[in-house]
């Protein structure tokens, strides 16, 4: 698990990513590295939507929901 | 489009008329306290109104100190210049085209590698930034210590810890405003250094770039957005120039045509 690069949308609640790569393009991407999601920053699932979807992410000192279709393209690495 | 261009400009001549001795214009985070900054700064010397042509509201202010009257314009609160919104959209315009005499970016203590990102993209258009490190009465009771006179060191302009909401570090604000504006210390502002495929982009069309502008522009930052290839801000580049362009200077229209090839 250590090693293995997965999805943010998949890192349970309370857990703790490294983030490896943002993989989109464009406007989105750039929106992604301003709220702080650059490799190597640590990202923590705080609490999940009612409907699963968005999720509350820590990121750098503040709480950021993103919805599954762009957590789908962060990808990232367990760390606890 | 055609909306948004005239507002900005309609905008600008509001100000133009009625501006003081200085125009300053406020950037930040949400959530930084920008606008107790403003108002603790202004009193009720101010109005809100919206931006013509789009439903940003923003704030203008005016106060005094040594003999000036200083106008403040409140921008909306935003994470990046980079334009992936009407705010940021409106911020950066008005850093970029609205030549403020200084721009002040607060910044929260709390959270300051998140909130550099808009102090370096500031710092990339102009030079007359100063870093204002707002709330370090919370940064305090989380035990976070910073190092003020490093970090002004590190980024090359003043940096001016307050706690706004108790006036707390306003007065030296204030002061370091005036002596950006009126002592024209020329600031320094550390420089991104990009890796070398994009800095050696920025060097074959920088050179280029600043003939055209004739300095109306910061060159280093135009470069950088013909390679962004962001449609909106080549878009603006090009209406100011325009703008600028009235007493038909052949090298400007150049410029215009560069920008519109680029675009």
């Amino acid at each position: 698990m250590f090693d293995q690069v997965f999805a943010l949308t998949y890192l349970p609640m309370g857990r703790k990513a490294q983030v490896v790569k943002v993989e989109t393009e464009g406007l989105i991407r750039n929106r992604l590295l301003d709220l702080g999601l650059v490799p190597s920053t640590i990202v923590e699932a705080i609490r999940k939507s009612p409907a699963g979807d968005p999720i509350a992410y820590k990121i750098r000192g503040a709480v950021i929901a993103l919805r599954s279709e762009e957590s789908r393209q962060i990808q990232v690495r367990a760390v606890d | 489009m055609k909306s948004q261009v005239t507002g900005l400009q309609e905008f600008l001549e509001g100000i133009e008329e009625n501006k003081g001795d200085a125009v300053i214009a406020l950037a930040g985070n949400p959530n930084t306290g920008k606008s107790t900054v403003f108002n603790s700064l202004t009193g009720l010397n101010q109005h809100t109104g919206n931006w013509p042509g789009k439903t940003v509201v923003f704030a203008k202010g005016t106060y005094r100190y040594k003999k000036k009257n200083i106008t403040l314009v409140d921008l909306p609160g935003t994470y990046s210049l980079l334009a992936n919104s009407t705010d940021e959209q409106v911020a950066r315009d008005f850093i970029c085209f609205g030549k403020p005499d200084a721009t002040v970016v607060v910044v929260d203590a709390t959270c300051l590698e998140r909130n550099l990102n808009l102090a370096l993209q500031v710092m990339e258009i102009t030079p007359q930034t100063i870093l204002c490190v707002n709330l370090i009465d919370e940064a305090k009771r989380k035990k976070m210590t910073i190092d003020f006179s490093k970090l002004a060191d590190l980024l090359g302009v003043p940096v001016i810890p307050t706690v706004a909401r108790d006036k707390v570090g306003l007065q030296d604000l204030k002061e370091s405003i005036h002596r950006v504006v009126f002592e024209k210390k020329p600031l320094q502002p550390r420089r991104i250094v990009y890796n070398k495929v994009i800095e050696s982009a920025i060097e074959k069309i920088q050179k280029e770039v600043e003939a055209l502008l004739q300095g109306s522009l910061n060159s280093r930052w135009v470069a950088l957005r013909l390679l962004d290839g962001d449609p909106t801000i080549i878009r603006e580049i090009f209406n100011y120039l325009q703008r600028m362009d009235q007493g038909v200077r052949p090298s400007k229209t150049r410029a215009l045509k560069v920008v519109e090839d680029y675009g």
